[in-house]
């Protein structure tokens, strides 16, 4: 055991005092970083949004599309000749689908257009339509990938 | 330093004090979910990791970086105002090359974008250990999960604050520099303790397999990865539906969507309508006039008489108050220079110029030295109605009192009757509707 790992310690605590001193230093400088949030006198809402993004993809988002796949699988293994592969010809556009609607929600849903339209004279009208025609392409692709696929099998 | 699991699973399972309380956790496990994908493991986290461990030294610094060219050493452009120990060393953000800011916040805003999918496959890769019993057998692991809570809950806080930023939903209300500012340095150290402790564990499950060799297995052929009592391969794995390589292909794939739709609104205006779901990709017509607006006229409270005739420009500090009217600035020499707009929101545009050199107002007053210059909008209200130029940004040879712009007259909301365009400079900061120009010795 090294001067680094004293056996006591490590017995004790459960790591080296080095693992001990770069928690305290990272707990040391995020607290301070809170201390300086909390001058805002809506602290908590800075708050609420940080452990609210963490508890909402642990708790809905990752469950959520966790449930939603294992519902498709068995729809699709159904069929003749199924392959467990398949679920992907689905899987693959409905994640990007997923991903362009998570990432470009706000403005896809118009979220932001009280703030936008006045401080650019634009629009946020375009984006809810233009996600469902990328949404429509990628399904299409996928599904004439299958058909191909399929064709080339029989 | 060690790992806390980097070690595998032994029989005689070590617990640290109170060894009592530790043991009565593990029995107190509560059901939780089972995780049977058979592609987790630690190669394929692993891959995630050393993607972000590139990525996010890049975004972190880049971030810093911008917050650096508000020039926050004048209190008045310190977004958040005063950030005590966490304030960065202040220097003087430089005017050369013109598309810095361009570059420096295209890549933030692009890689910050490209890397959400990355970020959530790694959050999915991990999932397991998040509902691991017992969630720690020490005091050391109970640290090191409570760290684990600092990272994943700052990067998404980042992620999401920044995501809703650039599309103007501000629905958090609360101000957007400060979070971001303070976020990322909770951030900052939490992926730095990270990597500290767990580098040693990447490199070695990156030796497990060769990423070449991997890319050449199909679906058929998928088999979980060895057992190594980290947690992440599943005791009881599903019939593969998805090989390795397609995941890392799926998840790629979302990057680039991701980048597809957005990344024409940092382009430039030839290629701005690529980017199909980016607010910023929007045309406004082939006018000289006709590129984005970040403040219309309107919402700025500039009124038609504020800016008519009457209009005058004040230049102070000197030993003589200077007044200019818009026809005495065009007389005097003007001076065209192509420069960019670039946009803490990522969006850039370049256009051409003209006006007069700030320096060359600063003349007209007849101060010798100068040590900044602040400028004032006719805009009443708004954190950006002024900003404070260091001697540089006001002696660049690009750096203007812009009149007019691809040869015609600045438009309303583009700042007429005068703005300030300055190389280099956030896009913010290029103050419109200009009232007076504060020269301090």
């Amino acid at each position: 055991m090294s001067a680094l790992r004293p056996r006591g310690f490590v017995r004790t605590y459960g790591s080296g005092p080095l693992h001990l001193l770069g928690l305290l230093l990272t707990f040391a400088v995020a607290g301070y970083a809170a201390l300086k949030v909390y001058d805002d006198p809506v602290w908590w809402r800075y708050a609420l949004w940080y452990v609210g993004a963490a508890l909402v993809h642990d708790l809905v988002l990752a469950p959520a599309y966790g449930a939603l796949d294992r519902l498709v699988q068995p729809l699709l293994g159904r069929r003749r000749r199924a392959d467990p592969g398949d679920v992907n010809y689905v899987r693959v556009p409905a994640v990007l689908s997923g991903l362009l609607l998570l990432v470009f929600g706000a403005s896809i849903l118009e979220r932001g257009e009280p703030a936008f339209t006045p401080a650019s004279g634009l629009t946020q009208d375009p984006f809810l339509e233009r996600w469902l025609l990328i949404t429509a392409v990628l399904f299409a692709a996928s599904a004439l990938l299958y058909a191909l696929r399929g064709r080339r099998r029989a | 330093m060690s790992t806390t699991d980097e070690a595998p699973a032994t029989p005689d399972v070590q617990y640290g004090a109170p060894a009592a309380a530790f043991r009565a956790l593990e029995r107190a496990r509560p059901p939780l979910p089972r995780f049977r994908s058979p592609v987790r493991g630690p190669w394929l986290t692993s891959v995630f990791a050393a993607v972000l461990l590139v990525g996010m030294p890049v975004l972190l610094v880049t971030g810093f970086l911008s917050y650096a060219a508000y020039d926050p050493q004048f209190a008045e452009n310190a977004f958040p105002r005063d950030p005590g120990l966490l304030r960065l060393p202040h220097f003087d953000w430089p005017t050369s090359p013109s598309w810095l800011y361009r570059v420096n916040q295209g890549v933030h805003v692009g890689l910050g974008l490209a890397l959400v999918p990355v970020v959530l496959a790694k959050l999915w890769s991990v999932l397991p250990k998040l509902f691991q019993w017992p969630p720690a057998r020490s005091v050391a692991q109970v640290l090191e999960r409570v760290s684990l809570l600092l990272l994943v809950g700052s990067i998404l806080f980042e992620l999401v604050t920044g995501v809703f930023n650039i599309q103007y939903d501000y629905v958090w209300k609360f101000d957007f520099y400060t979070a971001h500012y303070y976020g990322a340095w909770v951030f900052l150290v939490s992926f730095a303790l990270h990597v500290a402790l767990k580098l040693p564990t990447m490199r070695h499950a990156l030796r497990t397999r060769s990423l070449r060799e991997e890319l050449r297995v199909d679906r058929a052929h998928t088999v979980p990865e060895e057992q190594d009592g980290t947690g992440l391969v599943a005791e009881d794995p599903a019939e593969p539906t998805i090989s390795r390589r397609g995941v890392l292909g799926l998840v790629g794939a979302g990057s680039l969507a991701v980048t597809a739709v957005s990344v024409g609104e940092t382009l430039g205006d030839a290629v701005r309508p690529t980017a199909l779901l980016s607010v910023r990709g929007q045309s406004y017509g082939d006018g000289p006039n006709d590129f984005q607006v970040n403040r219309t006229a309107g919402v700025a409270g500039i009124r038609p008489d504020m800016v008519d005739g009457t209009w005058r420009l004040l230049l102070r500090g000197g030993p003589r108050e200077v007044s200019l009217s818009r026809d005495d600035l065009l007389a005097m020499e003007q001076h065209t220079a192509e420069l960019p707009i670039a946009c803490v929101e990522g969006w850039s545009t370049v256009q051409t110029w003209t006006g007069v050199r700030l320096r060359d107002l600063l003349a007209l007053t007849g101060l010798d030295g100068l040590d900044s210059a602040q400028v004032r909008s006719l805009e009443p209200a708004g954190a950006f109605n002024q900003t404070t130029l260091h001697d540089g940004q006001v002696r660049a040879d690009d750096a203007l009192l812009a009149l007019r712009v691809n040869g015609a007259d600045l438009s309303m909301d583009h700042g007429f009757p005068a703005r300030v365009i300055v190389p280099a400079l956030p896009g913010v900061r290029n103050t419109k509707w200009v009232r007076s120009i504060d020269f301090r010795a």
